[in-house]
């Protein structure tokens, strides 16, 4: 089956079994592995990627999901927001072994999307679902505090 | 006397007491006839026609998605949600924590994470987690509560709806409502019939 739908601002098609996890169809037909499988089963964020501007599992959106709609991943997320989070995570240092970061991020990113002042709360209920095993929690957090001074709002 | 003609005589004598010993019985049973039932022991009665409906709303399978507070729960024994799933301001979750980021419109056979077309949490109004039948009841035909549904738009709801049905189908190693959902639905309609009425509550 053909699926065609948007990729970081791209029009892309790809031959696809309908259920095939939307992450399987990022890393394996259109080489963006950037997106990565954490534990395939919505429990650890590393695959979170946004779905019309949402952020969502990628191991559990299916490729029949995403026709029609538009897919935004760690290679294509850009904007205020998006440099906002990048250069406070630069300067905040906050990635250890990296493999979690790319969903981290794009978590980050739709937090600071939809509240530019987030609270320690609201960055408690965006942020629980993507899990840390290398524990950088409290740079993630400060990186957000941090990236939210820099944006309006 | 012969050995015959005195166990007949026995025996008689035994009938008789039987027989009489029953009329006494019968005739001191005290018996409720129908004009004696108050009207609200009467009321009560059709209360029970709600229990086997609140058995089946207390199953954890919809009793998850019902809670008095912002936490959904999970799984048979009830757990608040991995996560820090919260409610979020339109009842389908907080930002990056939305419930269609991970339940789509069918069970993900691969993941086992559930799903179902409108999967959201019940409005707090709709909180039922810890009420009794008779606040349960009271709640569910709260049209203030429910999103203005009447009672036969609550047979409806409960008979149709998609989100509701999963409840019977959850896949995974989830149990599924035990009522079978035809039985469920002859009960509630036979509450629904009988105008509805809610247990007593208890004092």
């Amino acid at each position: 089956m053909a699926i065609k739908f948007k990729v970081n601002g791209e029009q892309r098609s790809v031959a696809a079994e309908p259920e095939t996890p939307l992450l399987w169809v990022l890393r394996d037909e259109l080489k963006l592995t950037g997106t990565k499988f954490g534990c395939g089963a919505a429990l650890c964020g590393a695959c979170t990627v946004h779905l019309d501007g949402e952020a969502v599992r990628s191991c559990q959106i299916q490729a029949r999901d995403v026709e029609g709609r538009e897919v935004m991943t760690i290679e294509g997320v850009k904007g205020d927001v998006a440099a906002a989070v990048q250069a406070a995570w630069i300067r905040l240092d906050v990635v250890q072994c990296g493999y979690c970061q790319s969903g981290q991020v794009m978590a980050a990113v739709g937090l600071l999307s939809q509240i530019p002042k987030p609270t320690d709360d609201d960055i408690d209920k965006a942020m629980d679902g993507n899990i840390c095993r290398c524990n950088t929690y409290h740079r993630i957090r400060a990186a957000i505090h941090d990236a939210a001074k820099s944006l309006p709002g | 006397m012969p050995p015959f003609l005195s166990r007949m005589m026995l025996t008689a004598a035994v009938t008789f007491l039987a027989v009489g010993v029953a009329a006494f019985v019968s005739a001191n049973r005290p018996v409720v006839s129908q004009s004696l039932i108050t009207p609200a022991a009467a009321e009560a009665t059709k209360g029970d026609l709600f229990a086997p409906v609140a058995a089946v709303l207390n199953h954890p399978r919809c009793m998850n998605c019902h809670p008095r507070d912002d936490r959904p729960r999970q799984g048979d024994d009830r757990h608040q949600h991995l996560q820090n799933v919260v409610r979020g301001q339109d009842n389908l979750g907080f930002v990056n924590a939305r419930c269609t980021a991970c339940h789509r419109d069918e069970n993900n056979g691969y993941s086992g994470v559930p799903g179902a077309p409108n999967w959201h949490l019940a409005p707090l109004s709709m909180g039922w987690q810890g009420l009794g039948d008779a606040d349960l009841c009271a709640t569910l035909k709260d049209e203030s509560k429910n999103g203005g549904k009447n009672i036969a738009a609550l047979v409806a709801h409960m008979s149709n709806d998609k989100l509701v049905l999963w409840g019977w189908a959850p896949g995974g190693r989830r149990e599924p409502v035990s009522t079978p959902h035809p039985q469920f639905v002859t009960e509630l309609k036979a509450w629904a019939a009988a105008g509805a009425p809610c247990p007593v509550a208890a004092k």
